[in-house]
């Protein structure tokens, strides 16, 4: 399963959601979808997505989040896992891509290529709706569904660590920053 | 000796009169009536940390969102938050108010925090992030009021240290 297809199948499902997005490989493929006033990819801060998605879902508890994160990232904050369980916003969804390296720097394994097992950590965190899933069709039903859902849902999806040619984004962070501060401002579309 | 309760609640009565709605904070012996009194506001959300980065985070959602919050640590809470403070907050021009107990400087009797109060003005300094101090509960709507405005005027962390005189009685 590659992340780019996983992606484009939940692109329309996003239209509505805050989304927040890792930086690298995700951002751009996400970006490279077709960029939407309501996407923000943060570019650094390693491991933070999570607690951005969890800053704006208690924030504005009308509007659906969506955090697309990766194994990477989630392994430098998996304690956040435990802040998620504890306040568990039942408008987050908190989807993990899982290639079991640091693509964006070389492809140097991470620890879920040797056991680590990101959905059990959710759920001993504390996730109670946490699955993990390793197939196309699969994966665009269960990100649906925690999308959709009235509890806090993480999807780990177990893809190939294959990325896009170039990581340029033809948009400087600030102009994504302060686009989706205005987006955030405007109502939500939908509960 | 004690936390003060009237440092404690002219901090907070502040923090509400700056229009923050939430707080992430983790614990330490100077802020327990602080998370508390947040605890007990059914119209504050209060954020409790496993780690105080995550703090920077969440503001910055919060902040994107709409919402005025504040990070409530200990300095070694703001050493442990660099690269949030810096990659995120700093990178991305997020207005982030931290209050951020003084360990470790004068009249502290506990050694293992003396390093970290050493250190904490330079890294604030080295950080380019303008702080002041706050000692005189009278003094803490202006205080933090200020920080607060600087914050959103600049789009930038600012940091209020809570010192001793504040946050602990009798000078012990």
């Amino acid at each position: 399963m590659r992340r780019a297809d996983c992606l484009a199948a939940i692109y329309e499902d996003l239209s509505d959601c805050a989304v927040v997005t890792i930086m690298g490989a995700v951002a751009i493929e996400l970006y490279g979808l077709g960029h939407r006033p309501n996407f923000f990819y943060l570019q650094h801060a390693m491991g933070l997505a999570s607690s951005m998605g969890l800053g704006i879902a208690l924030a504005q508890p009308d509007r659906r989040v969506a955090v697309i994160d990766g194994d990477g990232s989630l392994l430098m904050n998996l304690g956040g896992l435990s802040t998620l369980a504890r306040y568990a916003p039942a408008n987050l969804a908190h989807l993990v891509f899982d290639n079991e390296s640091l693509l964006s720097v070389g492809g140097f394994p991470t620890a879920t290529a040797t056991g680590t097992d990101l959905c059990a950590a959710a759920r001993a965190a504390g996730i109670a709706h946490a699955r993990v899933v390793t197939d196309l069709e699969t994966f665009a039903e269960a990100a649906r569904a925690a999308i959709a859902a009235d509890h806090l849902a993480s999807v780990v999806a177990k893809v190939e660590p294959v990325g896009p040619s170039t990581f340029h984004m033809d948009l400087h962070l600030l102009e994504n920053r302060f686009e989706f501060a205005r987006a955030l401002r405007s109502p939500a579309r939908r509960a | 000796m004690a936390v003060s309760e009237r440092g404690s609640k002219a901090v907070y009565h502040a923090l509400r009169g700056a229009g923050v709605r939430l707080v992430s904070a983790l614990p330490e012996t100077w802020l327990v009536h602080l998370i508390r009194m947040a605890e007990a506001d059914p119209d504050m959300i209060l954020v409790r940390l496993a780690k105080e980065e995550e703090g920077v985070g969440i503001s910055a959602g919060a902040h994107l969102a709409g919402m005025r919050s504040a990070l409530l640590m200990q300095n070694h809470g703001l050493l442990q938050s660099v690269n949030g403070i810096v990659s995120l907050a700093q990178l991305y021009r997020v207005p982030l108010l931290m209050l951020v107990s003084d360990r470790g400087h004068l009249g502290e009797r506990d050694a293992w925090q003396t390093a970290g109060g050493r250190v904490t003005r330079p890294v604030l300094d080295a950080l380019g992030i303008v702080w002041g101090e706050l000692a005189d509960p009278a003094e803490a709507d202006r205080r933090i009021g200020d920080a607060m405005t600087l914050a959103h005027s600049s789009l930038s962390p600012v940091a209020v240290l809570l010192t001793r005189e504040l946050m602990w009685e009798d000078g012990g």
